[in-house]
């Protein structure tokens, strides 16, 4: 196995991918944001600082422990990380607390993200909430419809949410629209991107960020079995919380498996398969995989699960896959809800629609893993209380 | 029009001779229908246009506000492709002024780079202007556009520094200097750090330098044009073109006009 590099290149490449496809305007504001992630990464300080919230005020660590029933219903060892118990009740506050702390040490007042479900725009709220800073969250108008109880969150935090009214109204048009913004006022302002997505070094941070997931459950997992999990398996929207898991076990003789929204199925165009479609392209500020049609236009995404509903991919995962690193499987819209009921009944967790994907894979390919004596690792990301009305709602359309 | 006046440079001497800065319209491709583009590039021509740019509608147009998003938005719809685009630009370009593409990078790559800049170069165009392909990651580029006779038009903006300026000694045609921290737009007043960005600019090179992004009125373009070698006008336009309905190249002639006259000496 190819011994995988710690991090991109100078010019934020990992392979071809990567890099910093930005208007002029932001490109003094990505050095200075490369050299102050550069100091604060290899400062003591700042890393007790951060490490600290994690205890103390995140929860980590998270569990890592065996699923019995579903152990025993498949007939091989699944483990759960469980960073559905995070405050918040999804990783995304792992990369928002290191964002926000490095704003603070930059001098930066304002605060901005995109968000799709809401997730990471309430771990932004909440980071910012902790340390009085302002924050503008854009979301796409039909995400506010869609996930109205976060939008409600964001607000009791402080944060404004701005609706978003251009393009397909979901996230990569919030997207689109919080890089408007952060041009504009590109000398007062942070923006806090949640996924491992955007120009360099975003991608490398935000993975850095969420590495403490794959650093934990390796030690945990050691510790329980004595040895390391055969497989990891996690949900990919943008990426970060499979590269956070993935990251610590880049080396180790460990099938790494992401897995990304199938949508109604790969072959309808209703789906959020990036990889699986595996065109490249441009968008956000790197160059990795991207749905698009046949003049490069971008095609939105489709998922039931609307953190997975983005039509490109981290170019760290573009890497892992075009190196064999990382396979990348698509689970379906109705697959995951049949996950997201069995998790629920065998362990007494409900997970993120997002998180049911993992789950679902692994149920599908039962069989195969249970002939290979599969001992598997499923990044639980995040929990399903967000998902419970939406998922009510859809249910009761189908009958 | 003399031979000199077909490449980018020929214009900006020529302008200059005249005492007065180059005037350059923007549109969008295929915006407020499919197919009136070869006839708004008339009606710029007859309003003493020097050079026009000639946006390619794309999906996430990220550098631009408002007016210009809808434009795209609207040309998509009307399903414009890039294709057609090139070749109307082919039809058109023999009777105009020096005509610029303004493209997002997706296209272009998704295209083939060295592809889309030989057809480019094949419908006349002069150079292209790509607005999230900043100068550090543009080396392919810029070697496909010399390789094929055209220019890459680098931008240059007020969080610019000066090492980057200092970099753009190899551009040929013009430098695109943003006049504000933002996207495009109508405005109502002219950033107040644009003359000496200008003059920083001349410090270190000596291509031409236009201004863009929220240049208005025939007022802007007259302080912008005493300063800056040319002047952009994109959103102020496109805005009139879309109010102005099926009286669009009129409304578009009478308003460039106005801002040509606002710029002679
Ligand atoms: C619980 C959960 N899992 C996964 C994701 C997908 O994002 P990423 O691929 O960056 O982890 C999200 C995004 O909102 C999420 O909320």
């Amino acid at each position: 196995m190819a011994v995988m590099k710690d991090g991109p290149d100078e010019a934020g490449r990992y392979g071809g991918f990567g890099g910093r496809y930005v208007p002029e305007t932001l490109m003094p504001a990505l050095d200075e944001l490369t050299s102050a992630y550069a100091e604060a990464k290899t400062d003591p300080t700042f890393q007790a600082e951060l490490a600290a919230l994690l205890k103390d005020y995140v929860g980590r660590p998270t569990p890592l422990r065996r699923a019995d029933r579903l152990s025993a219903k498949v007939g091989f060892d699944v483990y759960l990380k469980r960073e559905d118990l995070n405050h918040t009740g999804a990783h995304k506050i792992n990369n928002t607390m290191g964002q926000i702390l490095l704003a603070r040490r930059m001098g930066k007042t304002r605060i901005i993200a995109e968000t799709g479900a809401g997730q990471h725009g309430v771990a932004t709220a909440t980071a910012a909430a902790l340390f009085g800073l302002s924050a503008q969250v854009y979301m796409g108008e039909e995400d506010v419809k869609r996930q109205a109880l976060n939008v409600y969150r964001m607000r009791l935090l402080g944060a404004e949410v701005i609706p978003v009214q251009s393009g397909s109204r979901t996230l990569k048009d919030a997207t689109n629209e919080a890089i408007r913004d952060w041009v504009t006022n590109v000398r007062s302002t942070f923006y806090v991107i949640g996924s491992v997505v955007g120009p360099h070094p975003y991608p490398m941070m935000v993975r850095d960020f969420q590495s403490v997931i794959g650093d934990e459950a390796r030690r945990q997992f050691h510790a329980v079995t004595g040895t390391l999990p055969t497989h990891i398996v996690a949900p990919v929207g943008g990426g970060s919380n499979s590269m956070g898991v993935f990251y610590a076990f880049r080396n180790d003789p460990v099938t790494l498996v992401g897995i990304e929204a199938g949508g109604e199925g790969v072959e309808t165009g209703k789906h959020a398969a990036t990889i699986a479609v595996g065109m490249k392209g441009i968008l956000h500020g790197s160059l990795s995989y991207l749905l698009q049609d046949e003049d490069g236009q971008i095609i939105p995404a489709h998922s039931i699960s609307a953190g997975l509903d983005y039509p490109g991919v981290g170019p760290e995962h573009a890497y892992f896959h075009d190196t064999q690193r990382a396979e990348y499987h698509a689970i379906t819209d109705q697959e995951a809800l049949a996950a997201f009921h069995e998790l629920s009944l065998l362990e007494g967790i409900i997970p993120a629609l997002e998180s049911a994907h993992a789950v679902a894979w692994v149920i599908k390919e039962q069989e195969r893993l249970r002939s290979l004596g599969a001992r598997v690792l499923i990044n639980l990301s995040g929990r399903g209380d967000k998902d419970v009305e939406a998922v009510r709602e859809y249910e009761e359309g189908m009958h | 029009m003399t031979s000199s006046d077909l490449t980018l440079r020929g214009v900006f001497a020529r302008t200059k001779g005249e005492g007065r800065a180059a005037l350059i319209p923007y549109v969008t491709a295929g915006h407020p229908h499919l197919n009136d583009l070869p006839q708004l590039i008339s009606a710029l021509n007859d309003a003493g246009a020097d050079i026009i740019e000639i946006g390619i509608p794309f999906s996430d147009p990220l550098a631009d506000g408002p007016v210009l998003q809808h434009a795209a938005t609207q040309a998509l719809n009307n399903g414009t492709k890039l294709r057609d685009i090139l070749a109307q630009t082919k039809e058109i370009s023999q009777s105009s002024v020096p005509i610029v593409y303004l493209t997002y990078m997706n296209p272009v790559y998704h295209f083939g780079v060295r592809a889309f800049i030989r057809a480019a170069a094949q419908s006349g165009v002069k150079g292209l202007i790509i607005p999230d392909l900043p100068w550090l990651e543009s080396q392919e580029v810029f070697h496909d556009c010399e390789a094929e006779g055209i220019s890459l038009i680098p931008l240059v903006a007020p969080t610019s520094t000066d090492a980057h300026i200092a970099s753009l000694e190899i551009a040929t045609g013009f430098i695109y200097g943003v006049s504000l921290t933002g996207v495009t737009g109508v405005r109502q007043d002219i950033d107040s750090g644009v003359e000496s960005m200008v003059a920083r600019i001349k410090r270190f090179i000596t291509q031409p330098v236009a201004i863009g992004f929220g240049i208005s009125t025939p007022e802007h373009a007259r302080r912008i044009g005493a300063v800056a070698d040319g002047v952009i006008v994109g959103s102020a336009l496109v805005r009139i073109i879309d109010d102005a309905g099926d009286e669009a190249p009129q409304a578009a002639r009478a308003f460039v006009a106005s801002l040509r006259e606002a710029l002679n000496p």
